[in-house]
């Protein structure tokens, strides 16, 4: 019985050490005098590697799931013959909600994943421990360029597959199913508020971003040094900021729209 | 001891990882322009050392000075400062995968300096001659074989000019002639350029031909200290286990375990 509250606390222990460890590892790397102009080369590195590589599968996804919001919407919608609403169920649904949650989930599954690889990899090869004893920081050097291309890419990311899945919803709803253009866009135009819904999805989107970035660098930083440890990590990464987006999101949805 | 200024003293270090402890009551003091060898088995803690001397790892007790600072109260940046005089030698070279061997060498002089170009290119030129891998200034570390590596690893160690150099295992898994060109390298560097060089290592040979001062470490303390003619003739049993390579010895052979015998007649 003891023993069992001994591991209890043991491991809770562990865990507030790690959760201000990683704390320590964000204010340590963003929390710093900025050096502009002579970190923005690593900065547009970062954010080619995280944000313009993941645009592929940002836009195929962002362009199927706006297809099927089509396709669900007007088959639920013309039962009550309000097909013309379809626009505004396919842009509220994906502005509110989808876009920043889905794009999260692939940005924790492709970026995330690859920089915990990454950072983990270089821990292993004391790439990490090289830069410290030639006096550069690796928090500012690695890890804040990382957490800045996370929480740029990321709403900029999630607009692009609204933006996409809106057109595949136009594609399907429209040009396939025949819902008159002019009420698709118009109704559109008409209930989607910018406050509100855009901008509140983008909130979203930053701090999902933040967020899995965060898992990801720490868990990269934190990782065995071993093939077995690296691959621990990178599963950690895609499990953990993927349980964080969903409990955050509803966080955020309470917060946002549900007038508390 | 040599009677001579000392630039790293480590006074009664204790560590330990998880259970076991690494040092118990560790002492060294090193020498300012000499080579000082640590020698010791595998497991040691020799590379554990070497990272308390870099400010890597705090000690549980006892305490590290570098050139008259105390590591534990340094703030971050001052041991990010104190860290650009010295210089190290990673065991696996730790060169940037994603850099060539010229911008390689070429990292500590941009991001530690405000020199020009032109200026850098020259030392780094200068830098890989000494190693001599200037021809291979374009190659990738993935082109580079284990020799190479850590040659022009060696050359970004010392491309600040650093006060202190420590060598982590600079002769492990060398062929005969790159652990030759080493052992040349580390000597011809050491005197020409003037600084502090530690080499951690248990290449008992290569090491006594160039150290002038020789610390050898077991079980977390150190058991002999003195020049090379004073280690080999030491009589200290673990020290001729150490330096003649006995396979059994004060370091058993065998990982301590219940007696074999009664081992196998155990049922599962």
């Amino acid at each position: 019985m003891f023993d069992m509250l001994a591991a209890l606390g043991r491991q809770g222990i562990s865990y507030i050490a790690s959760l201000g460890k990683a704390t320590l590892v964000v204010i340590h790397a963003l929390f710093v005098w900025p050096q502009p102009i002579k970190n923005m080369p690593l900065l547009l590195k970062q954010l080619y590697s995280v944000g313009v590589k993941s645009l592929l599968i940002i836009t195929v996804s962002g362009l199927f799931i706006g297809m099927v919001l089509g396709l669900q919407g007007y088959t639920i919608l013309v039962d009550f013959g309000s097909e013309q609403s379809v626009g505004q169920m396919v842009a509220l649904s994906l502005v509110r909600e989808l876009a920043p949650v889905v794009t999260a989930l692939l940005f924790a599954g492709r970026a995330g994943s690859a920089l915990t690889a990454e950072i983990g990899l270089m821990k292993a090869t004391e790439q990490l421990a090289s830069l410290e004893m030639i006096g550069v920081d690796p928090l500012r050097r690695v890890v804040a360029p990382r957490l800045w291309a996370g929480f740029i890419s990321m709403p900029i990311l999630s607009m692009i597959f609204a933006a996409v899945g809106i057109y595949g919803g136009a594609l399907v709803s429209v040009d396939w199913l025949g819902v008159y253009s002019g009420s698709f866009w118009s109704v559109m135009q008409a209930s989607v508020d910018f406050y509100d819904d855009v901008l509140n999805g983008i909130i979203k989107a930053l701090v999902f971003g933040l967020v899995v970035t965060w898992i990801a660098v720490y868990q990269g930083l934190e990782c065995i040094p071993t093939s077995e440890g690296i691959a621990q990590s990178t599963t950690r990464t895609v499990v953990y900021s993927s349980l964080m987006i969903l409990a955050l999101d509803f966080v955020l949805t309470a917060l946002m729209f549900g007038d508390i | 001891m040599l009677n001579t200024e000392t630039i790293i003293q480590i006074h009664h270090l204790k560590f330990k990882r998880g259970q076991r402890e690494i040092f118990r009551d560790m002492n060294i003091e090193i020498p300012k322009g000499k080579i000082t060898a640590i020698l010791g088995p595998s497991g040691s803690g020799k590379t554990t050392l070497l990272k308390m001397i870099g400010g890597q790892l705090s000690p549980e007790a006892g305490k590290v000075v570098v050139k008259g600072n105390d590591l534990a109260l340094l703030t971050r940046s001052e041991l990010f400062e104190l860290r650009k005089k010295m210089g190290m030698l990673f065991q696996s070279g730790a060169l940037f995968s994603d850099m060539s061997v010229f911008e390689n060498v070429a990292f500590p002089l941009k991001v530690n300096t405000n020199l020009g170009e032109g200026l850098i290119r020259d030392i780094v030129l200068m830098k890989l001659q000494a190693v001599g891998l200037r021809g291979a200034c374009e190659l990738m570390p993935s082109e580079l074989s284990g020799g190479m590596a850590r040659r022009v690893a060696l050359a970004r160690a010392i491309a600040l000019d650093p006060e202190i150099v420590m060598y982590d295992e600079p002769f492990a898994g060398q062929d005969p002639i790159g652990m030759g060109v080493l052992v040349e390298l580390i000597k011809k560097l050491n005197k020409s350029l003037g600084h502090t060089s530690v080499i951690i290592s248990h290449d008992i040979q290569e090491t006594l031909s160039i150290a002038d001062h020789i610390c050898i470490m077991s079980e977390g303390v150190v058991i002999a200290q003195g020049s090379a003619d004073e280690i080999k003739e030491s009589t200290l049993e673990n020290v001729q286990q150490f330096i003649n390579g006995y396979p059994d010895g004060p370091v058993p052979f065998h990982y301590p375990s219940e007696d074999i015998m009664q081992q196998l007649m155990t049922e599962n």
